[in-house]
């Protein structure tokens, strides 16, 4: 008798049920979240305004990829997926950016 | 089981030999089919009618360029017509065709699987693919576009009377399209291989078609959000590559390119995985370093997207960036060559069996290497001042894109033409096209690098004198190619009449899709095969198999 | 009402489509495919998030004039409104994982509810935008800082194609969630198949976390206060 096909393990989807707290927590923190980062923008802090901004926004998706999302149950390939999404992002920033923040330094 | 009254169908495929042409009859069996093997041939046919009309853009532009003059277009026209070349082969050919063609009908044959995960996204990818295609038919008829396929703003945005919109709305169109076979076919190469078919044991078409699928996933979105922001230009008129507001043309070129490059590879990388499936069969050897074969396919996919601005090297962008560039662009060639090495390798001391599909891939290889070394070229910074937007860059892509692709496209065709119709197509005529292919393609196109070299620019319709010469020779070369590609439309069509029947594996090669009948039946394979033999393992399969040859 | 579907005698779930062997691997390949397209999504959006970057860096004051003009209340309302239709809908996914099928409808139903005061909100800062005269165009005006005036007019292209872009999604979310809530009442789902409930639930929450960035992006660019 042949086993099942090569490539997926289950014969029923897998459950994994979160604890409602989780949720909730993960609700409360973007929450808060949410307001540290209109405080945050309201305040003089010089250069450190837009990484402090980028890095709330950055931890709250990360909560919701993790916890909303279930990547954290998920299988390796769902964190390929996702994690090769965002690197191939960056490569569009950088190498654009390195177009961009080099065209002063022209010798001539 | 057949119907009771025996048909045209069952008269040309045996009476009680059911398969999946078979199966059903008429108009909306196909048209609303979730059959991806007859989704492979609705595709077969519009993008063999996008291939003539592309063709038909190309043929005029060879006739104006047979003299210096600009006298049978003008040269609005003329610029309509090489936008159109560009367009329709570029997005309704180059990239669909052998993925949804080969791809759509092999994928999962080659994995034992019934049909792809999502039957239904396959056919509104088809369905996609032809209202983009009407959306640009409705383009030329009501005048065009002649921007350059590349729709380089501010000119496409501020300043181009043509349908720009529409164009770039059917190219948006037509991405979707290709992002739901790319999505099908990687959910379905994770998660729908027979029993035993691990990674290291999969066809390397699969390798290939799964990386293509990769770059497809991550770059035609890119292409999207770009086309968004040019219509919304277009529409509204500003935007935000508009000068007027402090936007910058180059970002444009940027995002545009972002894409474009990766698409070159959508367009060579399923042509390198048919080139790995001929090249075992008609030596009937294992392909030399299988492994280094596959990971190399998934290199080209991840190093093509480093590359995109050598497309940009004399537009303005900053000089250090372009050495960054130009570093990485000779690295991409790495793994292409590792893939000629090995397939080379492969022929070393091999009993070469001289069939179509084999005349065209050998081609494909000699080929391929001449336009991927001529891109080194390209990539060399200084040289590419000198030859950017020349013929040389012309004939580099069409080394690579029609000396590659389509010749690959073409072997594959023949290679699987008996399997996907039961029929064979006569040989004597298919090595004749072969041959008048090749040598016409070459005295196309390498006149051009020369041109380029010697300074003649391209999207020019009127010329220096001194290069009329080669033009004529050119010229010449497309008429002979030109009849190599009318052939096969003639002879193939002619063979699903008066073919020979064809047996499951007239070729006598290894591959799943040579256990099953041919035509194969609805659900590929009667029952669910198991695979305990890796790729192209010649040996093992005879003596499962107990036959050589079954023609 | 009835029973939430099971297998049959011959082992035949109805929603199982022909072409996969069993449930696991139909749960399988949509979430992957769903995830698949999340990252296509990704770059969709983005690509245009690094245009507004590129421009961002060029012209920071325009950037920062230009979040001044938006109503950062609403986006900051907006943002916790969005917050909870997550929740909602990260439950919505459990309840049909227990079985619970009023409690997915009940779920379904408060995330589609809190998706349209999003939208809601978001139409009443467009009207007051186009009132002001900050859609891009012929029309706009932007007498508070002439010399700026034109980047800041490039400012407003982003912030109308981004968050337009955004809304469109919610649309089409809202859309594919009515779908959802008819078959969550007519309890299709459950432990063996709640695969369409939670692929709903991953393109809602990508949706979510793209106006997480979109915020700050184009609401709280420090630099000029308003008011």
């Amino acid at each position: 008798m042949a086993d099942h096909q090569a490539g997926h393990q289950a014969h029923a989807p897998q459950v994994h049920i979160t604890p409602m707290w989780i949720y909730l927590g993960v609700f409360a923190a973007l929450s808060v979240g949410t307001i540290l980062t209109v405080v945050a923008s309201r305040l003089d802090l010089g250069m450190w305004n837009t990484p402090i901004a980028l890095i709330i926004a950055t931890i709250k998706a990360v909560l919701v990829i993790l916890f909303f999302m279930h990547a954290i149950h998920s299988t390796r390939l769902t964190w390929v997926v996702i994690i090769a999404s965002f690197l191939w992002l960056g490569t569009m920033f950088v190498l654009t950016f390195a177009d961009y923040l080099t065209r002063h330094w022209a010798i001539y | 089981m057949t119907t009771a009254t025996p048909t045209l169908l069952d008269v040309r495929f045996g009476p009680g030999v059911r398969n999946y042409l078979n199966e059903d009859y008429g108009f909306f069996s196909w048209v609303l089919t979730k059959d991806h093997k007859r989704i492979a041939i609705l595709y077969l046919i519009s993008v063999s009618i996008m291939f003539v009309l592309g063709g038909f853009f190309a043929m005029m532009m060879r006739l104006e360029l047979l003299t210096p003059e600009g006298d049978l277009l003008t040269s609005d026209t003329y610029n309509k017509f090489f936008t159109l070349h560009g367009v329709v082969m570029i997005f309704f050919f180059l990239i669909p065709v052998i993925p949804a063609v080969i791809g759509n009908f092999m994928l999962p044959i080659m994995l034992g699987a019934k049909d792809l995960a999502f039957p239904k996204l396959n056919l509104l990818s088809w369905y996609l693919y032809m209202i983009a295609a009407l959306v640009g038919l409705v383009v030329i008829i009501t005048g065009g576009v002649d921007t350059g396929w590349t729709f380089y703003t501010p000119f496409s945005t501020q300043y181009s009377n043509t349908h720009v919109f529409g164009t770039t709305f059917a190219g948006f169109i037509a991405g979707f399209s290709s992002i739901l076979t790319g999505l099908n076919f990687i959910v379905t190469t994770h998660r729908m291989r027979a029993p035993g078919l691990t990674w290291y044991r999969l066809p390397l078409m699969v390798w290939a078609l799964y990386a293509t699928s990769i770059v497809i996933l991550l770059a035609t979105p890119v292409l999207a959000i770009t086309l968004v922001m040019l219509m919304l230009e277009r529409t509204i008129g500003v935007g935000i590559f508009d000068p007027a507001l402090g936007g910058d043309p180059i970002l444009y070129q940027h995002m545009f390119w972002f894409y474009s490059h990766p698409a070159v590879y959508i367009m060579i990388l399923p042509a390198m995985g048919v080139a790995s499936e001929v090249v075992a069969a008609f030596t009937r050897k294992k392909i030399f370093g299988y492994r280094f074969v596959a990971y190399s396919s998934l290199a080209i996919a991840f190093l093509g997207f480093l590359v995109w601005a050598h497309h940009m090297f004399v537009a303005g962008i900053s000089m250090y960036s372009a050495m960054i560039f130009a570093f990485l662009s000779f690295f991409v060639a790495v793994p292409s060559a590792i893939k000629v090495f090995n397939w080379t390798a492969t022929l070393y001391r091999a009993s070469v069996s001289w069939q179509t599909p084999m005349m065209y891939i050998l081609g494909f290889i000699g080929l391929f290497t001449i336009g991927g070394v001529t891109g080194l070229f390209l990539a060399a910074l200084g040289l590419d001042i000198h030859v950017t937007d020349t013929y040389f860059v012309v004939a580099h892509f069409h080394y690579v894109m029609v000396g590659g692709t389509v010749m690959a496209y073409l072997a594959g065709i023949h290679y699987w033409w008996p399997k996907m119709t039961g029929r064979m197509y006569p040989e004597w005529w298919a090595r004749l096209a072969a041959l008048l292919v090749f040598v016409g393609f070459n005295l196309t196109f390498f006149p051009q690098f020369v041109l380029g070299y010697l300074g003649m620019p391209r999207r020019y319709h009127a010329y220096a004198p001194e290069f009329q010469v080669l033009n004529v020779l050119s010229t010449a070369g497309a008429s002979v190619l030109a009849v190599g590609y009318v052939l096969p439309i003639l002879y193939l069509v002619w063979s699903l009449k008066f073919g020979r029947p064809a047996g499951p594996n007239p070729w006598g090669a290894v591959g799943l899709e040579w256990t099953t009948t041919s035509p194969p039946p609805k659900e590929n394979f009667h029952e669910t095969p198991e695979v305990t033999w890796d790729a192209y393992d010649y040996p093992a399969m005879m003596k499962a198999m107990g036959e050589t040859q079954n023609v | 009402m009835s029973a939430a579907p099971h297998e049959d005698a011959h082992g035949h779930h109805p929603f199982l489509q022909h072409h996969f062997e069993d449930l696991g691997q139909q749960h399988e390949a949509s979430t992957l495919a769903m995830w698949g397209f999340l990252a296509t999504e990704i770059l969709f959006f983005g690509g245009v998030l690094m245009a507004y970057w590129v421009y961002r860096i060029t012209y920071p004051e325009a950037w920062a004039l230009g979040a001044a003009q938006q109503n950062w209340k609403l986006g900051a309302a907006n943002t916790i409104v969005l917050i909870i239709s997550s929740l909602t809908m990260a439950l919505a996914v459990r309840n049909a994982q227990l079985a619970r099928r009023m409690g997915v409808v009940t779920m379904l139903v408060l995330t589609l509810i809190f998706g349209s005061i999003f939208l809601g909100i978001k139409a009443y800062e467009y009207h007051a935008h186009w009132e002001e005269h900050l859609f891009p165009g012929a029309s706009f005006q932007f007498a508070e800082n002439p010399e700026q005036a034109p980047h800041v007019q490039l400012f407003m292209v982003f912030y109308w194609s981004m968050t337009g872009l955004h809304a469109l999604h919610m649309i089409i979310g809202a859309g594919l969630l009515i779908w959802f809530i008819w078959r969550a009442w007519k309890n299709h789902f459950g432990p063996e198949y709640y695969g369409p409930v939670e692929v709903m639930g991953l393109y809602w929450h990508f949706v979510d976390i793209v106006w997480i960035f979109l915020f700050p992006f184009l609401y709280l660019i420090h630099g000029v206060h308003h008011g």
